[in-house]
């Protein structure tokens, strides 16, 4: 595999090795020295178009773990708010000999038009309102961490799924990996053409629950507000907001997630988000794993 | 003036006969030899084909395009007249842009550029632009569209359509509801929900239509539809035609060929507005034009600049070249019906455009504006052998049935080989 663009890239075997890849990462940042050589000698460029602190680093802290250079570029104060192109920043890239390029962009489908333009392999760090495959994988490896085999599994994703990146990739690894998905949100927030999607869509999140392995929670973007997706934070709450009496809804062994960052007593109730069951601690750990095993696979072969 | 003797052509496919090019009119052959003999075996003439909607984008970008070269394009698609739509830079709405953009069209002199006037000032559909000083102007527009732009207010439409009563004039609408529009990048559907791309309803456009004709008909005047692209619409459209309604409407090739399946790789040269629909919009479209509930075939010809299209798919311009290869997709999807091609790509649209000399048949007594075309040749498209300036064409790499060999502007060659002549 040369990029990572989307999580229908993965097929089974592919997605089974990433998974089982960050298993080994996962051990080795339990040593002393967190450190292997194997992309020594290699660099890898964030190229971040948006602001994301949490998924730099993230991937920061993976590519050095690895050993690799790691150049940070972040739109704000660089030669992109002068007006460069998307081109002629790839183009500067090549030029210098990139080896990989991590990239997060507000445009859906940037790292597809960026990998034209450079050799290098591309890793899709979140592209506008189309996918964010490595939120997927450590998703799913979470959920394998958690809850055992992801085949058959009963994942319900809910919120924002019109916008949501997280929730595209979800889907897409999810059922490669053999779990059902149900997308649960009110009506507008579920995307026209969803009928397409490998996944059954409910607008009752309690009826949903009771049969529920892993809740994944969306963010709710506080600017989706004017544009009459729902009438009021607080009926959005009341309605798919997860609080203490949803969560009974839930069978015991049932875990609760959120990609981050997350708004507490809109989608989560603060008391949820920090219970025993919550896994989004453990998600930001995972992240670093997961994304090691992605860089590992698609540029320690070269 | 040169003149010429077409041997053994098929006039719209009929029996092979010989005709005259002299004096701008077409005569049957006698008299004096001619000065050259164009051996025309196997080619058929078609009545020089008129485009209803090209964006020639003189003045303002002419890194784009120029009147000049839009010209020489129309000219080797086998066009002998195009309507100039208003968004230029300054915009056509007033009767000094207007004679500029007809002027630069007869120094060129490849075809008949009509000039298209703005409907609202600045196409900000707030104001009507003055609509009477165009249609008395050197460039006697008579056809008005704020295209690129929806007149969306409905009491400016209203009264738009009943202003130009007065001189015969017809108000061409680009049918889009914005509020169901804003931020849209593809047709809304299976491809919009999993490419993460805001999504172009259908509704957007048959909603505005439906409202139109019914403002067309409540004050009895006359309505275009640029670019219908959705099956709805051809029905909307069927059931004004059927209450007699005085509403025409057009197709672009690229509607009738591409679908949204096109952006699922991203590349915005497939970034158009309204955007590629569903194979069954697609199959509705065809239907539509065979019948005749679609009038026209228009190009929506929309150069852009290399650095508008080699960019993230939001970022980019929305819009395709089409002059260089409409009649090969329009003989595509009619195949070879000469008479239907005929009727949608010449006689029609220069009936709804005003355009008396052109849309005749290329026989004697007639104005010699015809094209010839090799039905049997195929040839594959090369962005770079186009004479657009632009290279934004989806169909790069394509190959297409039919070229043209011959076209002729009132008894002069424009393009002689295949070639222009100028």
């Amino acid at each position: 595999m040369k990029h990572l663009l989307s999580a229908a890239d993965l097929d089974l075997d592919a997605a089974t090795l990433v998974l089982d890849t960050a298993t080994e990462m996962a051990a080795m940042a339990s040593r002393e020295v967190k450190k292997l050589p194997t992309l020594r000698g290699r660099t890898v460029v964030n190229l971040f178009y948006e602001d994301s602190t949490r998924t730099r680093i993230s991937f920061e802290t993976a590519a050095k773990r690895l050993s690799a250079d790691v150049i940070n570029f972040s739109a704000k104060g660089s030669s992109v708010e002068k007006g460069e192109s998307l081109k002629d920043t790839a183009l500067t890239l090549q030029a210098m000999g990139i080896d990989g390029v991590v990239i997060r962009h507000p445009a859906s489908g940037a790292p597809n038009t960026l990998s034209q333009w450079v050799d290098g392999s591309i890793l899709n760090a979140g592209d506008g309102t189309h996918e964010h495959p490595t939120q997927a994988l450590l998703d799913a490896y979470t959920m394998r961490s958690r809850l055992g085999q992801l085949k058959g599994l009963r994942v319900a994703i809910v919120g924002d799924v019109l916008h949501s990146r997280v929730a595209r990739s979800n889907v897409l690894l999810l059922r490669t990996l053999g779990a059902e998905v149900t997308l649960v949100g009110p009506p507008t927030l579920v995307p026209v053409g969803v009928e397409d999607w490998p996944a059954t869509v409910s607008y009752d999140l309690d009826s949903v629950l009771p049969g529920t392995d892993a809740v994944m929670m969306l963010r709710v973007q506080r600017e989706r507000m004017g544009q009459a997706y729902f009438p009021s934070a607080r009926e959005y709450s009341r309605r798919y907001g997860l609080d203490n009496r949803r969560v009974k809804l839930l069978p015991e062994h049932a875990i609760i997630m959120h990609p981050g960052p997350m708004i507490r007593g809109m989608e989560i109730a603060p008391e949820v988000a920090d219970s025993p069951r919550s896994t989004i601690v453990e998600q930001v750990a995972n992240g670093v794993s997961v994304r090691m095993a992605c860089l590992y696979l698609l540029l320690g072969g070269k | 003036m040169t003149t010429y003797l077409i041997k053994n052509v098929s006039v719209l496919g009929g029996e092979p006969r010989d005709l005259l090019v002299r004096d701008g009119q077409l005569h049957e052959p006698s008299g004096p030899a001619a000065d050259v003999t164009i051996d025309a075996t196997g080619l058929v003439a078609l009545p020089g084909l008129v485009d209803l909607h090209t964006h020639l984008r003189e003045p303002g970008r002419e890194d784009a395009e120029t009147v000049e070269t839009g010209s020489r394009a129309a000219a080797l698609g086998g066009y002998t007249a195009v309507c100039a739509m208003a968004n230029t830079d300054p915009v056509a709405d007033t009767a000094g842009v207007v004679e500029q953009v007809y002027r630069l069209g007869q120094a060129a002199g490849l075809v008949d550029v009509q000039p298209i006037g703005a409907v609202t000032v600045g196409l900000k559909g707030e104001t009507l632009a003055e609509l009477g000083a165009m249609a008395e102007s050197a460039a006697k527009v008579t056809m008005f569209s704020d295209d690129g732009f929806c007149v969306n207010d409905p009491r400016l439409m209203r009264r738009a359509l009943e202003y130009v009563k007065a001189f015969g004039g017809v108000i061409a609408q680009h049918a889009e509801e914005h509020r169901l529009t804003e931020g849209a990048q593809v047709h809304e559907g299976v491809q919009s929900a999993k490419l993460g791309l805001t999504g172009w309803p259908a509704v957007a456009e048959e909603a505005i239509i439906a409202r139109d004709v019914l403002l067309t008909e409540h004050v009895g005047s006359r309505l275009h539809v640029c670019h219908v692209s959705t099956a709805g619409s051809v029905e909307v459209l069927r059931h004004a035609k059927a209450r007699g309604v005085n509403v025409t409407a057009e197709v672009t090739p690229h509607h009738l060929l591409l679908t949204d399946v096109r952006a699922c790789t991203y590349d915005p040269v497939n970034k158009v507005n309204p955007p590629l629909r569903t194979q069954s919009d697609v199959d509705a479209l065809r239907a539509a034009l065979a019948e005749g509930i679609i009038d026209a075939v228009a190009t929506d010809h929309a150069p852009h600049a290399a650095e508008d299209k080699e960019c993230e798919w939001s970022r980019a311009r929305p819009g395709m070249l089409g002059l260089e290869t409409a009649l090969s997709i329009t003989m595509q999807v009619l195949g070879n019906d000469w008479e239907t091609i005929a009727e949608r790509m010449s006689r029609t649209p220069a009936r709804i455009a005003g355009l008396s000399e052109h849309g005749h048949d290329p026989l004697p007594g007639n104005p010699a504006s015809f094209t010839l075309v090799d039905p049997a040749a195929r040839w594959t498209v090369d962005p770079e052998a186009l004479a657009s300036l632009s290279r934004n064409t989806p169909y790069a790499g394509m190959e297409l049935p039919g070229r043209v060999v011959a076209t002729f502007l009132r008894g002069e060659a424009t393009v002689l080989d295949g070639k222009a002549t100028r």
